[in-house]
């Protein structure tokens, strides 16, 4: 692997599981160094005493083993040539197909400045209610899934990636299962949508290190796409909580002092990096976007949870999905769920009555909530109590489950259909301008 | 000066071994593949210094260069910081070239070029002393003031001052002979270290002017004041930041800093975006025209975000100096928290609660401690209002950062899971939160004499009511809507119409989003009188709820209708024709 210039390191002082010391001269922070065959980073420079990173992890290194350091951070070369093609962590075709040629950019490289963003505005339709309706995205936002693992999260992600109309769909897979691998290729290749298909794989098989890598490459591969081919990119990344816990692991090995939850001081901003290179680009300079989906797993619901939680502060939103046992579907959580860029389009992009409408139904939604504990405690309903309840189960199956597919207009008109059945006009609580085109007059029954 | 020599990297926490004394917290620049990377002395070991880089550190060796500077962090205060957008060290980010931030590029916070029309305050003979006026030009059509150098010990004369005229920001405007008969050169540019409180005023006197911010929550119940301090934690999407963006836009304030510190850069570009068209309610004029932006978001490195908090403050007792009314804003300083945790990892300190450092508490009521309202030796006055909001890890409110804040912040404005969950903004909890200047007698007075001088006791009596209302609702759960008598159903409604006409409100609705002051007396005063009033007669509990939503709903339109409109006069009526 050494070239004639390169110098080779023999002799390692100290062997952790997951990383390597040796003394050597001349070495760069972040570059990345061969061991034995084995891809490894400069993490930590003392002196003369530098300490690698094994991706793989250190199992079977020599104390003389051959140490070339490569003068460079890990990189991915970038080109129209990586569209429909299939990585490792480590950006190296598993596919079967040939090396991609092109540039070679570094990467988690540096952040976009904040003056040359611009604010989002362009909606993302998915057909789901629950998103649309509720939770609007908006391209240049980032957005997680909160799921327990049983959750049909990648589904539904695949759903939206699919209905985005996006140029490029980018996944990133952390600590996927070889199950989920193959969901995934199967759906988009079903669709016709593997040519806007690029993704970087680290599946359960892989060594858990090396998925540190996966966001930085799916994020460059995104970079090159919105900036210099002016795309539409959408990157999902599946599973974060995955790839913290290898942050973790990482931090574990290098004696670090933990902060919640057994995670690093700088969760925060170890996952804001990744997340914030979702971005909106004006037209001066060419008006592509990119925007992340997540997922993030639960431990049991726990959004108080390290992960989560920090996963919060950053994204714009999340959304929840659940089972709703009165109509036996999975639904997108009203309450639980949010997107923060959703007033950036809703009412302007979509129908004026859109947020009106929207909060109005999610706080009869709420109200019949407050029934059920009451029908719970055992005590008697109210007619209002019993018409919110209505409401709650009409609500659910025609709007928020996952297996809806209308428009916005179309969600809009259903959801004053349902209000309207079920309740007076004074109950709704929504502007008159609005009441006076859209309340339709019915019995309620 | 000392030159320093890199020895070891960790992240961007570097050793460097040095020739030469150096300052703790001493600013220095280290060479690396043509780039210079800003760092800041935190820690001194004999030989061995270590130092925090404010940018990344990849490809950096061991035995690189470095340069040191002879001072610490500090920011350059002068005309022309108004409208501009900077990142945490004060680098104007519109002069940055390209569309990603590039390693080692720093920019100059001020234009040099640019004319200002100036106009002499002092005249040659008189005797001056640090901070004093000598002059004034005007930045955004407000009164900039040309101060004697903050540095200045003692008192000098001034020997020459120039006539009005225009000049540019590093031309000599005066020039000033000190006690000991050095001649001291003045331009407009004052400089100051971003971690030292500016203390050039004559006194600190209690606050007890209200600050009017539009927003009812906080106006109506828990006002907070020129020169006050106020925090508002809550779990994230509880609305921290709708909040503080609207009371940004409509808070009545000469300057507004905003120190988006960590946190999403979509929000800095919401702000970027809207500020240059949105007018200023007080004065009519753009609300950029008063705004300076400190953006370090959250994927910026990580050491600058912590100096963002300060360059902010330093900015802020830059015009409370010229006595004017600043409010700023730090959002969030959870993550200025962080960023020290980060830091203080890496030097491997013996942690406090939750890996931070343990003189976080300390750090925090210094940065606090900074805001207030001054009496300025020349007998104007000024004052730095500060919120901050804070991210509790897990929405949990028992974490370091909020209970530390929660010591020294005089409001707090708790934003509560449930209340955003149910849609009821903004989700100040109105039970929990409190404003301590309800209880300041400079406060009561002063509301007594401009506004009105029932305000204060009709708002303690509602706030008895909200909590009486919270008490029954927990009975109602308990024993079932039969379970008590059909008052405590109309005790709860009140409660209720308190929360749904005063306290929430539609921050994305053109005319609910800002209620001026007047119009806040006027709604107190109708909610009072419901509250007060004896209703009907009601049979059954249904009655009583179908009595308030609908006088509820009347309410929420006439507060979505244009004040003073026939519109408002007339939903105004029939409330009261209603009663």
């Amino acid at each position: 692997m050494a070239t004639a210039f390169q110098k080779v390191y023999t002799q390692i002082s100290q062997i952790t599981k997951a990383t390597c010391s040796l003394k050597a001269k001349g070495v760069g922070y972040d570059e990345l160094a061969v061991i034995n065959g084995k891809l490894a980073q400069v993490v930590k420079i003392m002196g003369e005493d530098v300490t690698l990173q094994v991706f793989e992890g250190t199992g079977g290194i020599p104390t003389n083993a051959e140490v070339v350091f490569l003068g460079k951070a890990p990189s991915l070369k970038v080109s129209e040539q990586l569209a429909g093609r299939f990585f490792n962590a480590y950006g190296n075709p598993i596919d079967g197909g040939p090396e991609i040629e092109g540039r070679e950019v570094e990467i988690g490289g540096p952040s976009v400045n904040p003056v040359r963003r611009k604010q989002p505005s362009e909606l993302i339709a998915t057909g789901i209610a629950g998103i649309d309706l509720n939770n609007t995205l908006v391209s240049g936002q980032k957005i997680p899934f909160f799921a327990d693992p049983d959750q049909p999260f990648n589904e539904v992600m695949a759903l939206v990636a699919l209905r985005a109309k996006a140029d490029k769909i980018i996944l990133g897979g952390m600590g996927m299962t070889n199950d989920d691998y193959y969901f995934f290729r199967n759906t988009f290749s079903n669709a016709g949508a593997l040519d806007r298909i690029i993704a970087f794989m680290n599946t359960t098989e892989d060594p858990a290190v090396e998925r540190l890598l996966v966001p930085d490459m799916a994020l460059a591969a995104a970079e090159y796409f919105a900036v210099e081919k002016k795309e539409k990119v959408l990157v999902l990344l599946t599973d974060m909580t995955s790839y913290a816990d290898s942050l973790s692991i990482v931090s574990n090995r290098m004696d670090q002092i933990p902060s919640k939850d057994s995670m690093p001081g700088s969760l925060y901003s170890d996952l804001a990096k990744i997340y914030e290179k979702a971005v909106q680009f004006p037209e001066s300079v060419g008006g592509g976007s990119i925007t992340i989906i997540a997922v993030t797993t639960l431990s049991g619901g726990d959004i108080t949870h390290a992960v989560p939680d920090n996963t919060g502060y950053i994204t714009e939103g999340q959304l929840f999905l659940r089972r709703d046992s009165d109509i036996g579907k999975v639904i997108v959580d009203p309450f639980r769920s949010l997107s923060r860029l959703k007033q950036l389009v809703a009412g302007k992009k979509t129908r004026k009555d859109h947020a009106q409408v929207m909060n109005a139904a999610i706080r009869l939604y709420a109200d019949a909530a407050n029934a059920k504990t009451k029908l719970e405690n055992g005590f008697d309903l109210t007619d209002y109590d019993t018409r919110c309840l209505d409401f709650a189960r009409d609500y659910a199956d025609k709007l928020l489950a996952i297996d809806v597919n209308l428009n916005t207009e179309e969600m809009l008109d259903e959801t004053w259909k349902l209000l309207s059945r079920y309740f007076r006009l004074e109950e709704v609580n929504i502007k008159k301008e609005f009441t006076d085109i859209y309340w339709q007059q019915q019995s309620n029954s | 000066m000392t030159k320093g020599t890199v020895s070891g990297v960790v992240s961007n926490m570097v050793t460097l071994r040095v020739d030469g004394p150096v300052l703790q917290g001493e600013i220095c620049y280290i060479e690396t593949a043509g780039d210079r990377l800003m760092a800041e002395v935190i820690k001194v070991i004999g030989q061995d210094v270590y130092v925090q880089v404010f940018e990344s550190t990849r490809g950096l060796k061991v035995g690189s260069s470095a340069e040191f500077t002879g001072h610490m962090l500090e920011i350059q205060l002068g005309p022309g910081m108004l409208s501009k957008n900077y990142d945490g060290l004060q680098n104007d980010l519109d002069k940055m070239e390209g569309v990603f931030l590039k390693r080692g590029q720093y920019t100059e916070p001020l234009d040099a070029e640019r004319l200002w029309d100036f106009k002499p305050l002092a005249k040659v003979g008189d005797k001056v002393r640090e901070s004093d006026w000598l002059g004034q030009v005007e930045e955004n059509h407000q009164p900039l003031k040309i101060m004697v150098p903050f540095q200045l010990k003692g008192e000098a004369t001034v020997k020459i001052i120039v006539p009005e005229g225009q000049y540019k920001i590093h031309d000599v405007v005066a020039v000033l002979e000190d006690e000991r008969g050095n001649e001291i050169s003045v331009d407009m540019v004052q400089h100051w270290p971003v971690k030292f409180a500016m203390t050039n005023y004559a006194e600190k006197p209690r606050p007890f002017k209200l600050l009017e911010t539009g927003v009812r929550t906080i106006d109506t119940f828990n006002p907070i004041v020129e020169g006050g301090t106020g925090f508002i934690p809550g779990p994230f999407g509880t609305g921290k930041t709708v909040l503080q963006h609207a009371i940004s836009k409509q808070a009545e304030a000469d300057i507004v800093i905003i120190a988006a510190c960590g946190e999403r850069a979509n929000e800095v570009v919401e702000i970027f975006t809207e500020f240059p068209e949105l007018v200023d309610p007080h004065t009519g004029r753009k609300l950029m025209e008063r705004t300076i932006i400190i953006a370090n978001t959250s994927n910026m490195p990580v050491a600058a975000r912590e100096a963002s908090v300060y360059t902010a403050m330093t900015m802020a007792e830059y015009y409370r100096s010229m006595g004017l009314r600043v409010l700023l804003m730090a959002d969030s300083t959870s993550r200025w928290a962080q960023a020290l945790r980060e830091m203080s990892n890496r030097m491997e300190e013996l942690p406090g609660p939750d890996a931070f450092p343990m003189d976080l508490g300390a750090l925090i009521s210094n940065f606090y401690g900074r805001a207030g309202y001054v009496k300025l030796r020349n007998g104007k006055v000024g004052s730095v209002t500060f919120l901050g909001t804070v991210s509790p890890a897990g929405g949990n409110l028992k974490e370091p950062v909020t209970e530390n804040t929660k010591k020294v912040a005089r409001c707090f404005y708790g934003l509560e899971q449930d209340r955003a969950d149910k849609k009821r903004y903004p989700a100040v909890n109105p039970i929990d939160s409190y404003s301590k200047y309800l209880e300041y007698p400079e406060f009561a007075e002063y509301m007594k004499e401009h506004i009105n001088e029932n305000w204060i006791p009709k708002v303690l009596k509602l706030k008895t009511r909200m909590q009486r209302g919270k008490e029954i609702a927990e009975q109602i759960n308990i024993l079932g809507d039969d379970g008590v008598p059909v008052e405590y159903h109309v005790t709860f409604w009140k409660s209720e119409v308190i929360d749904f006409v005063i306290l929430q409100q539609d921050a994305f609705d053109e005319v609910d989003a800002v209620t001026p002051l007047e119009r806040q007396e006027e709604l107190l005063d109708l909610v009072t009188t419901i509250c007060e009033s004896e209703g009907r007669k009601f049979e059954t509990f249904e009655q009583v709820v179908d009595y308030y939503k609908k006088l509820i709903n009347i309410c929420k339109q006439m507060n979505y209708s244009e004040y003073k409109s026939e519109q408002y006069y007339d939903y105004k009526k029939q409330v009261e024709a209603y009663l």
